[in-house]
């Protein structure tokens, strides 16, 4: 069913003072086959010192995001026949490398951590669940879906050029809390938020809408947040 | 090449595995003692994330419902083969740990009343098999998701310790008992020692044995070959639930939760065909059923497409709004890996290997648990297992859908509260031996340096397809035999092969050689298991043996696996008495 080439950028850490690109053979064997299957051909049967992130296959777990011919997106869901060759992969941008498509994702991690990413209910809770409307409930919708994949955050360019800004991954989960009829926290989150590493970093550039993979908008999350910053007068 | 001495840590718990079980056994451990998590990935990337339709409880909030009943459908579901006791225990803890669920922040789906919304679900009855009932707690069908981030969450908050992408490789003992994990740090490919008093693993399924599958590229079983090559046995690894909606071609979950609002099957006919083999709840029956019905429909050439190997689950009679708001992940799936607008067009499906109901041997508090048919079950100190790594057995011989959510939630918390008791009334941590952590290390460094000729992707190529040809959803002696000499031919040619990568940072060759090996111990398990138990219980089905088996096999398999690779299976009695209500002796199963 013919091939397509792959161009890797390769890196690795113990022989290599610099990254270059490495190109392989891909066969398509079946119909809807993946980047991750793809990926895993070359590494299974021609080689495998070939490194990057997997696990669900599915576009749930959030393992593989990777810059596919310029855009982020998770190798599991992106159908080869959709895309431009040769296939260029690379890494997540902006992040630091580890080995081949493998970056270090600790300094996104503890972002999200920073944000305080859990629910503060109001005390004393209910003996059965508290209660939300569906109106409510459809609220998180769009929001409570994130990967934690990284693929927003990796695409802006704020995030790029202030390395303290919380970027809009964090800041969509953040709102995921403080939109939740649940939730009392709203204030302290807030509060976070407010400075010029928060929400005003976000300079409304879009990119982040366009690569994440689950169709989720954390620009608006973030208009959100800044209108109710705005409103609340901190 | 001389090994680095491993990073010595000393932490009062060690949990091994992230996902459901792990986090909401580390979140009850974290409360009472200092609790480690090790784990081969970030924990959000963990297989729970997979999970779809629900989690069971009976909560009532649809309509009336009692955890007997939940009970009662969980044993007959189990083919009897299920732990009474474990299961009473189970289903009465239901409602109570799903509130607490909610009361983290799970971002359950509402009913206009604003209650938890609940659906039907395979095996799920009202008044012990009347007709299907509401019980399968849900957030729209992202359930896993919701609860794996959620329980993260409270985990980042309550300060749990996490070693994100290291893999476990060695249980650590000391006469007896469990005093420790060796693991090595993915990224950076050192060892490290992790003392603990006590030892929880949470480690996942392996049904990456078969090719298709829906299940996550992790799940080959470490945790339980670490627990046989520590010398302790595994419990029913014979049982493998093959799911009966997988994406034909892809192998991916699509959600029981689908017949549960509406859906239902057909094949070439347009036959709805499952009234056959359940009269009663028809497409909602449990899971060996249906994938045994659709297994037929293929074996009678009643089959869709030119291969006459899948059916169609039909969506017509559910509302385009209803799909988007309680279906929306296999609405993605669908047009993902099938190109199905599932609102317009009905999904191909075939069975696929999804869950194993075997494990690690545990009693009803994650303890694990050894035991014979001649001697009483006897805990290991400082071992305990939960989730789908371990058999309580509250599945027996086949799971419902969502009890595997409950279970994770269930005897992760027990577990976690069990080991905070032990590890505070042990006063010391029981000492390393002279060997701790040599075993695993050694295996690192011969795979670093074998250049054999094999290729590791041929071999578990090979081992994927012919298992799904031998040891599927129809088994006989004839193809189980077959199977078992392809393991040992696969086991030589694993011995003989080269890895390409021999560096320490991110090696990803040498994590699948390391997972291969172990994948091959339980295969060889699986099969020699399934080709002893010469009946047919829940999903494990045998063509020569096709009724179940009170007098002979109402008992479960223990398997221990020898130095040299030899299995010695052993049995233990099932336990039949409840905590509180009276047995439920085994019947003929209908539905």
């Amino acid at each position: 069913m013919g091939k397509v080439t792959f161009t890797i950028l390769r890196f690795d850490p113990e022989k290599d003072k610099k990254p270059h690109y490495q190109d392989y053979e891909v066969e398509i064997r079946r119909p809807g086959m993946m980047v991750l299957d793809g990926l895993n051909q070359i590494r299974w049967e021609q080689d495998g010192t070939l490194a990057y992130r997997r696990s669900c296959r599915e576009g749930v777990c959030g393992s593989d995001a990777l810059n596919i011919n310029g855009v982020n997106r998770l190798g599991c869901i992106t159908h080869l026949e959709d895309l431009k060759t040769p296939v260029v992969i690379q890494p997540l941008p902006s992040m630091p490398l580890i080995k081949d498509l493998i970056v270090d994702l600790n300094d996104f991690q503890d972002k999200f951590f920073l944000c305080k990413p859990f629910l503060i209910p109001k005390k004393p809770l209910p003996d059965l669940e508290q209660l939300q409307s569906p109106e409510d409930r459809r609220k998180l919708d769009g929001l409570y879906e994130c990967i934690l994949c990284a693929s927003c955050s990796s695409s802006c360019p704020s995030y790029w050029a202030d390395p303290e800004y919380l970027g809009p991954s964090a800041l969509l989960n953040i709102w995921r809390f403080v939109v939740d009829s649940r939730d009392v926290g709203a204030d302290e989150r807030l509060q976070l938020l407010n400075d010029r590493h928060g929400v005003w970093r976000c300079h409304t550039i879009l990119n982040c809408i366009e690569a994440c993979p689950k169709g989720l908008n954390p620009t608006q999350a973030i208009g959100g947040l800044k209108k109710a910053l705005v409103s609340a007068k901190f | 090449m001389e090994m680095k001495k491993p990073i010595y840590h000393k932490h009062d718990i060690i949990i091994v595995g992230a996902g459901g079980a792990g986090l909401r056994a580390a979140l009850e451990a974290s409360k009472g003692a200092r609790t480690g998590v090790i784990s081969q990935v970030f924990p959000t990337r963990s297989h729970t994330v997979s999970a779809q339709g629900g989690i069971g409880a009976t909560l009532g909030n649809v309509e009336p419902d009692n955890w007997y009943w939940h009970m009662f459908d969980t044993v007959k579901g189990s083919d009897y083969l299920g732990d009474q006791d474990a299961i009473e225990y189970m289903c009465q803890m239901a409602p109570e740990v799903v509130i607490e669920l909610e009361h983290m922040g799970l971002p359950f789906s509402r009913l206009p009343n604003g209650k938890i919304y609940q659906r039907m679900f395979g095996g799920h009855t009202s008044n012990f098999g009347e007709r299907a009932v509401c019980r399968s707690c849900a957030a729209a069908d992202r359930t896993g998701h919701a609860m794996l981030h959620t329980l993260y969450q409270q985990c980042l908050k309550n300060e749990v310790h996490f070693f994100s992408e290291f893999h476990a490789l060695e249980i650590l003992t000391n006469n007896g008992a469990v005093n420790g994990v060796l693991a090595r740090d993915i990224v950076h490919g050192e060892f490290h020692v992790f003392h603990a008093k006590a030892v929880l693993f949470a480690t996942g399924g392996y049904s990456r044995l078969y090719q298709n599958t829906s299940n996550a590229h992790i799940n080959t079983g470490d945790g339980l070959a670490l627990t046989m090559r520590a010398g302790f046995p595994v419990e029913d690894l014979e049982f493998v639930q093959f799911h009966p909606t997988g994406i034909y071609g892809a192998g991916n979950l699509i959600t029981e939760g689908v017949r549960g609002e509406g859906g239902y099957l057909v094949n070439a006919e347009n036959e709805r065909f499952m009234v056959k083999y359940a009269p009663t709840i028809k497409d909602l029956a449990s899971r060996d059923i249906v994938s045994r019905g659709i297994m037929q429909e293929f074996r009678e050439g009643r089959g869709v497409g030119p291969k006459k190997d899948h059916v169609l689950l039909m969506m017509d009679e559910i509302d385009e709004d209803i799909i988007r708001e309680r279906l929306p992940g296999i609405m993605e799936l669908a047009e993902t890996f099938a190109g199905v607008d599932c609102t317009k067009e009905p999904i191909p499906v075939r069975p696929t290997a999804h869950y194993v109901m075997g494990g690690i041997p545990t009693n009803r508090f994650a303890e694990v648990a050894l035991g014979s048919m001649d001697s009483p079950e006897d805990t290991v100190p400082g071992f305990y297992a939960a989730g789908e790594a371990a058999c309580a057995s509250v599945h027996g011989a086949n799971r419902l859908g969502t009890n595997s959510l409950l279970d994770i939630i269930v005897f992760g918390k027990v577990g976690g509260a069990k080991m905070v008791e032990y590890v505070n009334s042990l006063p010391d941590f029981i000492p390393l031996t002279e060997s701790a952590g040599d075993r695993g290390r050694a295996e690192v460094d011969r795979l670093l340096n074998a250049n054999g000729s094999e290729r590791m992707g041929s071999i578990m190529q090979d081992l994927r397809e012919s298992m799904d040809e031998n040891c599927g959803v129809f088994r006989t002696d004839e193809s189980l035999t077959k199977q078992k000499e392809k393991i040992s031919e696969l086991r030589d040619r694993y011995h003989n092969i080269g890895l390409d990568d021999r560096g320490l940072t991110y090696n990803l060759d040498l994590i699948e050689a390391v997972e291969l090996g172990h994948i091959l111990d339980i295969a060889q398990v699986v099969v020699e298991a399934a080709l002893a138990r010469t009946e047919s219980r829940g999903a494990h089905f045998r063509d020569d043996y096709p009724d179940r088996d009170d007098q002979n096999w109402l008992k479960h398999t223990m398997a221990y696996l020898s130095e040299d690779g030899d299995v010695r299976l052993d049995y233990k009695p099932v336990r039949l008495q409840p905590l509180s209500v009276e047995s439920f002796e085994p019947k003929e199963r209908v539905y």
